[in-house]
């Protein structure tokens, strides 16, 4: 059973939109076997992305309602680029709807951040704070690399959390759920091929494959991790595995080493350790691409997570000044597209065939053109859903080889990839 | 004569009005969001063994689910244009999928019970099925 405060109980029993919300976070609660409810810092929001009316129909409820949040609140993304760099082709109905939800959601006072990656634009929670975070790979960056605390939060709970303040007591707010009970060991890979653009999407969706949705721990991994590789790592770990929490060890803050990242004596026996073999790597690295014999691409999509600043930069670098043969698909979130505009980079890129996509992503939305088409991408995640969502065969290479790409229309593999 | 042999307790997850129809015993897991079609109801999953199947209506008996953030999105839109099962039958709570119940309750729309019972005895459904408000599963 789960007990509620005299207060909470309070809002359950009222009519406006706070009771709508707190009676959906204690129902999940009750369901989940959580004991109380706990007050949360922050919440990142995944629920306003069109998947059919009705979800609209319950944001549209909560507004007549009065609802609020009570916390900060970040947007992911949703089905329309609402700043106008892109085009989605939903028409009709569903556009408007898709629209109304939108604007329900930022009517009830979150922020319009429309990122999946909302870390990277300024919401970034302390170490050891509960909040309710939605979105796969957010969910994961914030537990591994923020070291925050959030469970997995789908449609409306969410925004039901975000709105009461408060979420179950249960799961990976717990710190005894927090440890890892699998060791993910790559000390046998070559320290080069880690250092690699290619090896984080791979080494990512390897460890949700084989980790799954036990707590593993990295180690064998020697110099520092950019904050982009990481993640590139947990957005690929949670498409391929449901991983919501990663650790690896002295590089994420829970982890300042293996003992540490276990629970040491006190916690039970490891489940398990895997060590990491290259035919592991390479078995991992081909099933990323579904289209590998392709000797044409129609279009490259990177930015799942969205770009960083810096990775738009890097996207200028590498194509140094060439027009791309086939169009690039960059998918980023306005707090990058503000800074791009102003120093005039997206202007330059879309000089030179570079689609800036923000707000959304082509993976959940129609924006590539409607062709049984190839698309080569440099994200483990795109990978992973781009053949159901879009009905594109995928390659999978790095930024520099998918650029290359990009420029002579035919997937161009350089060595860097090959372990 | 098939159907269920003897009556069956099962516990209420989300209480909803007595339930009536065919039994679905799904043979895999699945995952709502990518696996049910929200605008037809049909099984959608191309790996998933029941594909072309439809749950609309039916006692819906689910062996495992996968978690998707969306399956509570899929299940709502179910509920909300009337096709989703007559009642849902879970070995153990999901939460996500549920909370399209939870959620619609709060709408005010038609929403149909969902019910505990573990596999053995999900795997003797067929036929026929009412289920009364209390959870108590018979033959039809």
């Amino acid at each position: 059973m789960t007990s509620l405060s005299d207060e909470e109980r309070l809002i359950v029993a009222g009519s406006d939109g706070s009771a709508m919300a707190m009676r959906i976070v204690a129902e999940s609660a009750r369901l989940l076997g959580a004991p109380r409810l706990i007050p949360v810092a922050s919440a990142h929001i995944d629920g306003a992305l069109y998947h059919g009316d009705a979800g609209t129909l319950f944001a549209e409820e909560l507004v007549r309602l009065g609802a609020r949040t009570a916390i900060r609140a970040t947007l992911n993304v949703g089905a329309l680029d609402l700043m106008g760099c892109s085009k989605s082709r939903l028409t009709g109905s569903n556009r408007d709807m898709a629209k109304r939800l939108m604007l329900a959601y930022e009517a009830m006072g979150c922020e319009r951040t429309w990122t999946c990656a909302p870390y990277q634009a300024g919401h970034r929670p302390a170490l050891g704070t509960d909040v309710a975070w939605g979105e796969s790979n957010a969910v994961a960056f914030c537990n591994s690399v923020l070291g925050a605390r959030t469970n997995r939060y789908g449609d409306y709970l969410d925004i039901a959390c975000a709105i009461t303040g408060r979420a179950p007591d249960c799961g990976l707010h717990r710190p005894e759920n927090r440890r890892a009970t699998v060791v993910f060991d790559v000390a046998a890979i070559d320290p080069v091929w880690l250092a690699s653009d290619w090896a984080w999407p791979v080494l990512g969706t390897l460890f949700g494959r084989e980790v799954g949705t036990a707590i593993g721990v990295v180690s064998g991994v020697a110099g520092p991790v950019s904050e982009d590789r990481l993640k590139a790592f947990g957005a690929a770990a949670a498409s391929a595995g449901g991983v919501g929490l990663f650790h690896i060890i002295g590089i994420t803050p829970e982890a300042p080493d293996l003992a540490t990242a276990t629970g040491g004596a006190d916690a039970g026996p490891l489940a398990g350790t895997i060590t990491v073999t290259p035919a592991m790597i390479r078995a991992a690295q081909a099933g990323l691409s579904t289209a590998a014999g392709a000797t044409r691409i129609d279009a490259v999509a990177i930015g799942s997570p969205h770009l960083s600043l810096e990775e738009l930069e890097s996207v200028s670098q590498l194509l140094a000044g060439r027009t791309a043969r086939v169009p690039i698909y960059a998918c980023t979130g306005r707090h990058v597209v503000r800074e791009a505009d102003r120093t005039g980079l997206r202007k330059a890129l879309e000089r030179l065939n570079v689609i800036i996509v923000a707000d959304t992503c082509v993976v959940v939305t129609p924006i590539l053109p409607a062709i049984d088409g190839v698309l080569m991408t440099n994200s483990g995640k795109f990978a992973h859903y781009a053949p159901g969502n879009t009905g594109y065969g995928v390659v999978y290479g790095s930024m520099a080889d998918c650029l290359e790409s990009a420029v002579t229309g035919r997937p161009i593999m350089t060595e860097s990839g090959v372990i | 004569m098939p159907g269920v042999v003897q009556a069956l307790q099962a516990e209420i997850l989300i209480p909803g009005p007595a339930a009536n129809g065919d039994a679905l015993v799904l043979a895999a897991p699945i995952s709502f969001w990518g696996g049910i079609d929200p605008f037809t109801a049909d099984v959608i999953d191309a790996r998933h063994p029941d594909r072309g199947r439809n749950i609309a209506g039916k006692v819906l008996a689910l062996p495992g689910t996968i978690g998707s953030s969306s399956a509570s999105a899929v299940l709502l839109e179910l509920v909300r244009t009337g096709l989703a099962p007559a009642a849902i039958i879970l070995h153990e709570p999901d939460a996500i999928l549920l909370l399209g119940l939870i959620v619609a309750r709060e709408m005010g729309w038609q929403t149909p019970m969902a019910l505990k019972l573990e596999k053995a005895a999900q795997a003797r459904l067929t036929g026929r099925i009412a289920i009364d408000m209390q959870g108590r599963i018979t033959p039809a």
